[in-house]
C-alpha cells in the first residue's frame, strides 16, 4: 500500500488529524501541501518555540523584538537598525553555490521588508575538515556563492567566521546575518490591512524550484549521497540582479509611502507570505493563483503556492495607489502583478479565510481550490515539548561531563600553536567588504566596525556600529548551557576590542535531530545559557533562527549556537588598533588570572578529550573587563588588542604577531595548560611603554586585574620554557593554510 | 560656483552613492543621472561608478553601453568634458569604445577585494593632474573582471601616447603591463579599476584617493571657467 499523502508531505498522522478538525472536513491536496510547509519545523519552530520563550527580549531601545521579519532597535538620531540571522545549512550541503547565494538573498529581503536598506552581511561558516575533498568542495562553492550573490546585489559582506571541524563533515553550517538601517519613523510591518486592498506580487516569476524546501530539505537530516543528490531540485536558484532591482523598487515604494504592508517570499513561498500578512493584519485574503506569473507551463496550484522561487515580494497597496506602484516598478524593470485581495477578518463569521481561487480553471479545476483559516497556518501549528535527556554520565549539579581522563601533555607547544594558525583572508578577500564607504574595521579582526550614517541623508553621526558573530561547538559539546553563556561573553569581548558596547543579540541555533532526546536537551540548555548571559549583561535578544536536523549518516553535529551581537561606539574618532604588536610594546593580559582548566579547549578537543567542566564565567567581572577595554580602545591608549578565545593566550599572542609582523617574548605562562586554557574575560593588549602606567591605573581603578606577561618585538614567538618559533615559520603557516588547501586563486603572495 | 559632478546610475550600479559622498566630502556637488535619460547637461564632469550595470549580463558593460545616457556621455567626452569610469565604469567605457582594450577575469579566477598600491605614471589625465609622477597611492580594488588586456599595437600606442595613468606596484589581477588605469589621447577620459572613492578618509584606512578625485574636480573646474 502506498504512503498516505500527508506523510509524503512531511506531516504526521496526528498533524493530519488536527488539520481535519480545524477545517471540519478532509483537506484536499493543495490544503495539505500548504499546511505541510507552514507546519514544517523550519517555518513553525514546533520543537523549539516552547523553549525560546525563556530568552529576554526587552530593552528601552528595542522597537521590534522576535517574531517579525527582523529585530529592530533604535540607534539614535532618528535612525533604527534592523538585524536578522538565518541558516541555509541544508541547501548549502546539497548545492553549495546556490544554497549560500540564496541564503544571502533571503535575508536581504527580510531586512528591506522592514523598510530598511541592507548595509552589511556577515557569514559565519562551518565546514568539515580541510583534508576531506567533499568539505573542500562545499567550502569553495559556499564562498563563491556568497561572493557571486552578495557582491553583485550590492551589499558588502563585512565579516563572519570560518571554522573547519570534523563535526560538520556532510552537514556544513552556512549562517548569514544582515544589518539594515531605516528612518525610525518609517518602520513597516508585514501586515495586510484594509478590506479591498490589493496584494501585488513583485519580482521574479514563480517556477518549480525550491518546492518543499522547508519540509523536504530543511526539516530532515542527511543520509546517503544518492538520496541527497535527488533533493537538489528543492534548492532554489538565485538572481542577484533581480534582487538588486527589487531592493531599489521596494525602497522607492516605501519612500513614496505607497505600500500598506510588505512581506518577502522566502520559505514556503506564497503560502507563507499571503497567510502571514493576512493573519498579522487580522484579515483574510483571496489569492488568484492563475494571476501569478509562472516560469513554466503546466504548473499545478500546489506548486505555485509552495514554490520557493527567489527574488519575490508581496506588497499590500490601496487600489488608488496601484498605478503609481506599477510605474515605480516599471522604472526598475521589476515585474508587478495583482494576485490577491484583502478580505474581511476573523471577526466576521466567514472572515479571516485564506482562499486560493482559479476562477477560469487555468491551472486545472475552476473555482475555490483551498479555503482555510489564514491564522491556523501559524497559530494552530503544533507545539512540541519533545523529550530531553542529558548525555550519559553528565553530572547536572557539578556541570561536569563524563571524564575522558587527563588531557594528554604536549611534546611541542610551539608546533601545536603553529598548527592552529589560519588566515581566513582567502575567504573574505572574495567579498566586497567596503561598499558604502562605512567599513572602519572589516573582516579578519575581532569585530567589524562600521561608521553610522543616516540612511537617507548620508550624514555622519560620529558614532559607529560594531558587529560580531561567534560560536564555539567545543564549549557547547562539553556543556551547552555554560558553553553558550561563554559564547555570548566572547562576543562581548570582541565588541570591546573595537571599542563598542553591546546593544542587541540575534541567534542562529544550529542543532541536530530534535527527535533525539540528547539534542533537545542541548537545545534547551543552550537557550538557558543564552538567557543567563543576556540577562546578566542586559542584552535583549531581538531575533533568531533555529536550524534542526543538522545530522549526517545518523550522527548529530555538536551543538552549535551562533550569536550575532550588535554594538555601538559612542564616539568614533579613530581606528581601533586591532590585533597588533609594536616593537617594544608591553604585553598585558587584562582580566582575571588564568583558571587552570582545559575542558572544552581546542587543545583538549584536538587530543580527543571532550569531557570535564568548562571554566567559570563571572558575569560581573566580565562586563567590567569589556567596559574597561572598550574605554582604553576609544582613548587611543592601546597599540594592539585581541581577546583570548580559541587557542588561549598562546593563540591570541601568535595571531597578534602574524598580523603585525612583530614577534614577542612572554613569560609567566607556566605550562601548556596556561598557554591553551580558554578561560573567559581575558584580553591581551600591547601598550607603548609611555602609556603603560596609565593603562594599568585605569584597570586598577575599575577593579580589573592585570598581568604583565612580556614585551613585543623581534623575529621569534617566544614563551619562556614553552615556545620558540620563528615569526617567518608561523606567518607562512598562517598565510598558506587555506590557499594550500583550497587553491591560491590570486597572483598575490 | 562649485563644481557639479554627474554620477551615472544603471540598474545594478552600486557605488553611485559612494562617489556622491566622496565628491561632496571634497567640497563639490554631485547629481545622479539615470541611465534611461539621454542627457548629461548641467554637469562639469561625469563619473561612471562601480557595480554590476544590468547585472553584468553577457559581460560587464556590454548592455550598459546601449543605455541612452551613454550617447550623451560620448558627446560630452568628445567635447573635452572630463569622464572617469571606476571599476564597472571602466568596463562600460571600454565597451562603449571611449577607451581601448578590455577587462577580462582576474588571473586568479576569483573576485578580489583588497588594498592595492598604485604608482602614478602620468599627470596629463584629468584624474592625476594634481598628483606627481611616481607618487604611490594606496587605493582598494574590488573586482572579478579587472585584468586589463589589449593587443600589442594598442599597448604600444598607450605607452607612446602617455596614456597609461596608473600601474599596480604588485599586480593583483594579471593586467598587462601592470595597468590599473588608462586615459584617451586627450587625457579627458580615464578608466581605472581601483576605487578612489573608497580612499578619501583616514578613518577608513586611506585618504590617498583624494588626490585623484581632487584632480578630477580641478579639471572640471578648469573646464567650467574655460
Amino acid at each position: 500500500m502506498s504512503e498516505p499523502v500527508h506523510r509524503a508531505l512531511g506531516l504526521t498522522d496526528d498533524e493530519a488529524a488536527e488539520i481535519e478538525s480545524i477545517l471540519g472536513r478532509e483537506p484536499n491536496h493543495l490544503e495539505l501541501a500548504m499546511y505541510a510547509v507552514m507546519w514544517s519545523e523550519h517555518c513553525s519552530y514546533k520543537s523549539s518555540r516552547i523553549h525560546l520563550k525563556r530568552l529576554p527580549t526587552e530593552a528601552p531601545w528595542v522597537l521590534v523584538g522576535p517574531g517579525e521579519n527582523a529585530g529592530v532597535i533604535d540607534v539614535g538620531d532618528g535612525i533604527a537598525a534592523a538585524i536578522r540571522i538565518e541558516s541555509h545549512n541544508h541547501p548549502s550541503a546539497i548545492e553549495p553555490y546556490q544554497g549560500a547565494a540564496t541564503g544571502a538573498g533571503g535575508i536581504l529581503r527580510d531586512i528591506f521588508t522592514m523598510g530598511a536598506r541592507p548595509i552589511a552581511l556577515m557569514d559565519p561558516l562551518r565546514f568539515g575538515p580541510l583534508d576531506d575533498p567533499r568539505s573542500r568542495w562545499i567550502a569553495e562553492g559556499v564562498v563563491s556563492g556568497i561572493s557571486g550573490y552578495g557582491n553583485s546585489v550590492g551589499v558588502p559582506t563585512v565579516g563572519g567566521e570560518t571554522v573547519f571541524d570534523a563535526t560538520y563533515t556532510g552537514n556544513p553550517l552556512v549562517n548569514v546575518l544582515c544589518l539594515g538601517l531605516l528612518p525610525a519613523d518609517r518602520l513597516v510591518l508585514g501586515a495586510a490591512t484594509g478590506e479591498g486592498n490589493l496584494a501585488v506580487l513583485l519580482g521574479s516569476t514563480t517556477g518549480r524550484d525550491g518546492i518543499g524546501g522547508v519540509s523536504v530539505l530543511a526539516s530532515a537530516g542527511f543520509g546517503d549521497e544518492d538520496a541527497d543528490a535527488e533533493k537538489r531540485p528543492s534548492v532554489q536558484v538565485g538572481d542577484p540582479f533581480e534582487e538588486k532591482r527589487l531592493i531599489e523598487a521596494c525602497l522607492a515604494l516605501l519612500d513614496a509611502g505607497l505600500v500598506v504592508g510588505i512581506q518577502d517570499l522566502g520559505g514556503a513561498g506564497l503560502t507563507c507570505a499571503t497567510s502571514e500578512t493576512a493573519s498579522r493584519g487580522h484579515a483574510g485574503m483571496d489569492v488568484d493563483v492563475a494571476a501569478v506569473p509562472r516560469r513554466e507551463p503546466g504548473m499545478e496550484a500546489f506548486e505555485v503556492m509552495t514554490s520557493e522561487s527567489q527574488e519575490r515580494m508581496l506588497a499590500i497597496v490601496e487600489p488608488g495607489s496601484l498605478d503609481e506602484v506599477l510605474e515605480i516598478c516599471d522604472r526598475w524593470e521589476v515585474r508587478a502583478s495583482v494576485v490577491g485581495t484583502v478580505t474581511a477578518g476573523p471577526d466576521r463569521s466567514d472572515g479571516g479565510r485564506l482562499r486560493i481561487v482559479d476562477p477560469d480553471g487555468t491551472l486545472g479545476d475552476a473555482g475555490v481550490l483551498a479555503d482555510i483559516p489564514a491564522a491556523s497556518l501559524h497559530d494552530a501549528a503544533p507545539l512540541y515539548d519533545r523529550p530531553q535527556r542529558p548525555p550519559e554520565g553528565f553530572d547536572l549539579d557539578a556541570r561536569i561531563g563524563p571524564s575522558s581522563g587527563e588531557v594528554p601533555e604536549s611534546n611541542d607547544p610551539g608546533a601545536d600553536l603553529v598548527a592552529m594558525l589560519c588566515d581566513t583572508s582567502w575567504v573574505w578577500r572574495q567579498y566586497d567588504h567596503q561598499l558604502f564607504v562605512n567599513t572602519v574595521v572589516g573582516p579578519g579582526a575581532d569585530a567589524t566596525l562600521l561608521r553610522l550614517r543616516d540612511p537617507l541623508s548620508g550624514a555622519d553621526t560620529g558614532r559607529g556600529l560594531a558587529l560580531t558573530t561567534d560560536g564555539n561547538h567545543r564549549w557547547c559539546a562539553v556543556d551547552p548551557r555554560v558553553g553558550t553563556a561563554l559564547v555570548v561573553a566572547e562576543a562581548m569581548a570582541n565588541l570591546a576590542c573595537v571599542g563598542a558596547h553591546a546593544l542587541a543579540l540575534v541567534n542562529c541555533l544550529n542543532f541536530g535531530n530534535p527527535e533525539h532526546p540528547e539534542v533537545m536537551w542541548q537545545l534547551s540548555e543552550a537557550i538557558d545559557g543564552m538567557a543567563d548571559a543576556c540577562e546578566a549583561f542586559g542584552i535583549p535578544v531581538v531575533g533568531g533562527n533555529v536550524s534542526l536536523y543538522n545530522e549526517s549518516q545518523g550522527t548529530d553535529i555538536d551543538p552549535s549556537p551562533v550569536v550575532g551581537l550588535l554594538g555601538m561606539v559612542d564616539e568614533l574618532v579613530r581606528r581601533p588598533p586591532g590585533p597588533r604588536l609594536v616593537a617594544g610594546g608591553r604585553l598585558v593580559v587584562i582580566g582575571p588570572p588564568p583558571q587552570r582548566e582545559l575542558a572544552g579547549s581546542r587543545f583538549a578537543y584536538d587530543r580527543g578529550h571532550r569531557g570535564g567542566g568548562l571554566p567559570a564565567l563571572d558575569f560581573g567581572l566580565h562586563a567590567e573587563v569589556a567596559r574597561t577595554v572598550a574605554g582604553l580602545v576609544n582613548s587611543g591608549l592601546l597599540a594592539g588588542v585581541h581577546d583570548v578565545a580559541e587557542g588561549g593566550v598562546g593563540l591570541a599572542l601568535a595571531e597578534m604577531a602574524v598580523h603585525s609582523g612583530e614577534g614577542f617574548s612572554a613569560a609567566r605562562i607556566d605550562d601548556a595548560v596556561d598557554l591553551f586554557s580558554e578561560a573567559p574575560s581575558r584580553i591581551v593588549v600591547c601598550v607603548e611603554p609611555e602609556q603603560l602606567t596609565t593603562v594599568l591605573n585605569v584597570c586598577e581603578s575599575a577593579g580589573v586585574p592585570t598581568t604583565r606577561i612580556g614585551v613585543a618585538g623581534g623575529d621569534r614567538l617566544m614563551v619562556k620554557g614553552l615556545v620558540d618559533v620563528a615569526l617567518e615559520e608561523a606567518t607562512v603557516a598562517w598565510r598558506d593554510r587555506l590557499p594550500n588547501a583550497l587553491g591560491h586563486g590570486t597572483t598575490q603572495g | 560656483m562649485s563644481v557639479r559632478v554627474g554620477v551615472l546610475v544603471f540598474p545594478g550600479s552600486n557605488c553611485e552613492q559612494d562617489v556622491v559622498w566622496a565628491v561632496e566630502h571634497l567640497g563639490a556637488q554631485a547629481e545622479l543621472l539615470w541611465h534611461g535619460d539621454g542627457s548629461v547637461s548641467g554637469v562639469d564632469a561625469v563619473v561612471v561608478p562601480g557595480g554590476f550595470a544590468h547585472g553584468d549580463y553577457l559581460r560587464p558593460g556590454a548592455i550598459a553601453r546601449f543605455s541612452p545616457v551613454m550617447e550623451a556621455v560620448t558627446e560630452f567626452a568628445r567635447g573635452g568634458g572630463p569622464v572617469v569610469g571606476i571599476c564597472n565604469g571602466f568596463q562600460v567605457l571600454t565597451e562603449a569604445g571611449l577607451l581601448p582594450g578590455a577587462l577580462q577575469k582576474n588571473a586568479g579566477l576569483k573576485f578580489l577585494c583588497a588594498p592595492a598600491v598604485l604608482e602614478v605614471v602620468t599627470t596629463r589625465s584629468v584624474l592625476t593632474g594634481d598628483a606627481t609622477v611616481g607618487q604611490r597611492l594606496s587605493v582598494p580594488v574590488n573586482h572579478f573582471e579587472g585584468n586589463y588586456t589589449c593587443d600589442d599595437r594598442t599597448l604600444a600606442s598607450l605607452r607612446d601616447d602617455d596614456c597609461i595613468v596608473l600601474r599596480y606596484v604588485d599586480n593583483p589581477n594579471g593586467s598587462v603591463d601592470d595597468i590599473a588605469g588608462i586615459c584617451n589621447r586627450e587625457g579627458n577620459v580615464v578608466g581605472l579599476m581601483p576605487h578612489p572613492e573608497r580612499a578619501v578618509d583616514e578613518l577608513l584606512g586611506s585618504a590617498d584617493g583624494r588626490v585623484l578625485l581632487g584632480s578630477l574636480l580641478s579639471a572640471a573646474g578648469t573646464s567650467v571657467t574655460a
